[in-house]
């Protein structure tokens, strides 16, 4: 599996940290209940099939990635900069 | 049909022609107390006991593949009960009787062998570390012993001692440790349980799960609509996707761990060595092949197959550890699909819907479980109570930060384990 890099362009999947699903980008409010707060740092819709990711370019520009793939086939289907997602979402 | 050495000597006279199948295809009924949705140890394990212990025999495991076609038909079949924390320590332990127990009790040969574990260590931290494991696996009442290296020389003379980056200071032993036939505890529980009148049906998916006022009423499958009164979710790594059915985000993420078996050799692994700062493992089969395993990938994945960096990483740290494999062919590769839980350790309990449980969470672990998990889901499902031996694998334990118990010490995050 090899992941392409917006900056960087195709790489090694080991240049990559692997964060978990994407949800950091839907942060609930700091006011939110306790549920909310678990449901977000515990709980996982576990696709099988296409999933969003959050992974961290640690040996290479630092970027944080948003990387959809398919968690049956391992296609990377596409990659985006997180702060470019954030900036759609916010 | 029992197993014996007098009916050994008699089928092998006789042209084998009296070996019958040791379970009942079934077809479904329409209705039964209990549905246990997956035919894996767990799942297999959990209908004997219900049926042994609790006389509950109008029960269905249904399988959407073979029976034992999951994660107990491929794993690297090793047996311990060397756990830390309160939790897991009892579970484990109880689990580790069970399995000294098990050939007497379904009369099957499941091929236990307690050849002993050690796990190594790598300086001064970790043989404190190691000590302080020990002492507490001794107060769980299971065996621990601490080897020095010269212990280590004359039993594992195989080791590099003189590696660089981890050089070997010691290890725990624990003899009672050891390996099983995966399949035949699979074969065993379900001729067990086949026998006491449990259907097992193959081929058999679950599509949906009926609810009905916040209680389950039953499952639909592809063959046909089944009511229960209790449903059981024992599906390993499709954990997410059965409690989907039922409206249900679980605090899992399943993820791909690796192994591999090596052709067969003349036995020259005695035991089952852990090297943990390597993430690797190995032992040997009574075949010969050198059976040995790493680390996740990862990353969440369904494909029951990693990717090539792990496979190097493995392979160099069994480099590190023994060269003399260096010249082993590795036979095959596979990956598992592990339900990972956020602290690394599993789930036995009732769900928020009535008559709905879960087992599920088993992470890298599964297979020593398989006993104790169907004994302790059975007694859970039979009396609605938790069996002492499983009190705190609670599913709410992440919302309330009570009883997680995160072995390795990372932090209850999905990521870290």
């Amino acid at each position: 599996m090899r992941l392409t890099c917006p900056h960087c362009g195709d790489r090694d999947r080991r240049e990559f940290y692997y964060v978990g699903h994407a949800v950091a980008l839907d942060r609930p409010a700091a006011e939110a209940d306790i549920a909310a707060w678990d449901d977000y740092v515990h709980n996982r819709d576990n696709p099988a099939g296409a999933t969003r990711d959050l992974w961290y370019h640690e040996m290479g520009c630092s970027a944080w990635v948003v990387v959809t793939r398919n968690t049956v086939t391992h296609e990377v289907l596409k990659c985006e900069l997180a702060a470019d997602v954030k900036g759609v979402v916010s | 049909m029992r197993f014996s050495g007098l009916r050994v000597l008699k089928e092998g006279l006789t042209g084998n022609k009296g070996w019958q199948s040791h379970w009942r295809d079934a077809t479904p009924k329409s209705e039964y107390d209990v549905v246990i949705i997956g035919g894996g140890g767990h799942g297999l394990s959990t209908a004997y006991y219900l049926a042994k212990e609790h006389g509950i025999t109008n029960v269905a495991v249904l399988e959407k593949g073979y029976l034992g076609g999951g994660n107990i038909g491929r794993n690297t079949t090793i047996v311990r009960a060397n756990y830390f924390l309160p939790g897991n320590s009892e579970f484990y332990s109880h689990s580790l009787k069970l399995w000294e127990g098990l050939e007497e009790d379904l009369n099957y040969n499941i091929m236990h062998s307690q050849r002993g574990q050690i796990a190594l260590f790598h300086n001064d931290g970790q043989r404190d570390a190691a000590i302080r494991r020990g002492n507490a696996i001794r107060n769980q009442g299971d065996d621990a012993e601490l080897l020095s290296v010269s212990d280590l020389r004359r039993i594992l003379p195989y080791l590099d001692y003189e590696q660089a980056r981890f050089p070997i200071y010691g290890g725990i032993l624990q003899r009672r440790a050891g390996t099983a036939r995966h399949d035949a505890v699979a074969w065993g529980y379900a001729r067990g349980a086949s026998d006491r009148g449990v259907d097992l049906i193959q081929n058999c998916e679950v599509t949906g799960i009926d609810t009905e006022g916040g209680a389950a009423t039953g499952v639909h499958t592809t063959r046909g609509a089944i009511k229960a009164k209790k449903v059981a979710i024992i599906v390993a790594g499709r954990s997410g996707q059965v409690a989907a059915m039922a409206n249900m985000r679980l605090p899992i993420e399943s993820h791909v761990l690796q192994a591999f078996v090596s052709e067969g050799l003349k036995p020259c692994i005695d035991h089952v060595v852990s090297f943990g700062m390597g993430h690797f493992y190995i032992s040997q089969s009574d075949k010969g092949g050198l059976v040995f395993g790493g680390d996740l990938d990862m990353y969440a994945s369904y494909a029951a197959r990693g990717n090539l960096p792990l496979v190097e990483h493995v392979m160099e740290a069994g480099m590190t550890l023994m060269p003399m494999i260096g010249k082993a062919k590795v036979l095959r590769s596979w990956g598992g699909i592990m339900d990972m839980t956020p602290d690394g350790s599993p789930i036995i309990d009732k769900t928020h819907i009535d008559g709905l449980y879960l087992d599920a969470g088993w992470c890298y672990g599964g297979f020593k479980a398989a006993p104790a998990s169907g004994n302790c889901m059975a007694h859970l499902m039979a009396t609605d109570n938790y069996h002492p031996a499983a009190t705190k694998f609670r599913l709410d334990r992440f919302a309330t930060g009570r009883h997680l118990m995160d072995e390795e010490g990372t932090g209850a995050q999905h990521n870290l384990h």
